[in-house]
């Protein structure tokens, strides 16, 4: 291991290590304010290493960069903009809409990993490790993408706070779900590319939308959370996907700390989260 | 299995086990800025957002870093900036009420 390779690898470790700590004071009132402050200073730390990551290694294109340049100022631009000017009441469903761009975020990497391997033919030499986390990675963000969006809307009255349920919405799910599990399966044993993973994509962002909308509006902090752990999870999966340590460490660790958050905020509700999941009856939000 | 793979598996359990520790007992005014907090910390995907523009080199490759890299800074950033302005007003609330 080269110098400039161990000082990248101990700086995403420090990273990783503000991320947990600084979950750790969000826990009592006193000092969840500093505790977000440093988790925001190791992504600080993170993306300023992987700056020095693309300097030294000096791979990326030029329209590469441009590209990437573009993307991260606008998104920054408008997430600034959103996050400053929300109104109080709002601030749910726009951690909901975060949420969402989080896991498109993850999703999206999977695909130009697979897009960088060749695409159509790309995955059929490809290892069973970025196989299997590229297809767990897809389902799991659109899964979260599109449930989030729903989620969202619903707090936000653009879509009925009363659980939506129509004739075949089972069926549906189960259909999707088997189209999306057939089609990891497929790029798994090597059949699947770029077209095989957009197949399953598409299954998983409507199953995302159907599984939220027979949940009702007032149960959605508690659903919003489940998919903020999905997307930790998602997130986990990239790791893998780009061998990348910091994601793995931060993602398992949303994933597994908003899963524990997930039962609190259910159990202050008086809720169980499967009878949240199942949705349905006598779920309605209390305003309407 | 190759040796990356273990070790990554090593990381992603022991990492696993962290968070499920390091949640504790939280009051429920707390759970939405922790939700945000931790929304905020899977925007971490913005460095494998920036580790795949490092290898794009086709047209669909740059399309697919230019939507990660936005989505991924809105979450990153958004997710930050609003859990603070949660937590300023969380802050301030107790101050007031001395006062009174």
């Amino acid at each position: 291991m080269s110098g400039s390779d161990t000082a990248i690898r101990l700086l995403f470790l420090a990273a990783a290590s503000c991320f947990v700590l600084g979950l750790h004071l969000m826990n009592s009132p006193a000092t969840a304010r500093r505790g977000n402050q440093l988790s925001a200073a190791g992504m600080v730390a993170a993306v300023g290493t992987a700056v020095g990551l693309l300097a030294r290694d000096g791979v990326i294109t030029a329209t590469g960069l441009i590209v990437l340049i573009a993307g991260v100022l606008l998104g920054s631009g408008a997430g600034l903009y959103a996050a400053r000017t929300v109104r109080m009441t709002a601030m749910p469903q726009l951690v909901s809409v975060f949420n969402a761009v989080g896991g498109g975020a993850a999703a999206l990497v999977a695909f130009a990993e697979v897009a960088r391997l060749g695409g159509a033919a790309g995955l059929a030499g490809a290892s069973g490790q970025t196989t299997v986390t590229v297809g767990l990675d897809v389902v799991i963000g659109a899964v979260t993408f599109s449930g989030s969006l729903v989620a969202a809307g619903k707090l936000q009255g653009l879509i009925s706070g009363a659980p939506v349920l129509f004739r075949g919405a089972r069926l549906l799910n189960a259909a999707l779900a088997a189209v999306a599990v057939t089609g990891v399966a497929a790029i798994v044993a090597g059949h699947g590319g770029t077209i095989a993973l957009s197949i399953v994509a598409a299954a998983a962002l409507g199953l995302g939308v159907t599984m939220v909308l027979p949940i009702g509006g007032a149960d959605m902090p508690v659903v919003i959370s489940l998919l903020n752990a999905f997307t930790g999870t998602a997130v986990a999966m990239a790791g893998f996907v780009l061998d990348s340590t910091v994601l793995v460490i931060a993602g398992a660790l949303v994933g597994a700390s908003g899963s524990i958050l997930t039962v609190l905020m259910a159990e202050a509700m008086n809720r169980s989260i499967p009878a949240i999941i199942v949705g349905g009856f006598g779920t309605a939000d209390s305003t309407g | 299995m190759t040796e990356t793979l273990v070790t990554d598996l090593t990381v992603l359990v022991l990492s696993l086990l962290v968070g499920f520790e390091v949640i504790s007992k939280v009051p429920s005014t707390l759970h939405t800025p922790l939700m945000s907090g931790a929304n905020a910390i899977h925007g971490i995907v913005v460095v494998g957002a920036m580790l795949v523009a490092a290898t794009a080199h086709t047209p669909l490759g740059y399309v697919l870093v230019f939507f990660a890299a936005a989505f991924a800074a809105m979450n990153v950033v958004g997710g930050y900036v609003v859990t603070d302005r949660m937590l300023e007003m969380f802050h301030r609330r107790p101050a007031a009420e001395r006062s009174r």
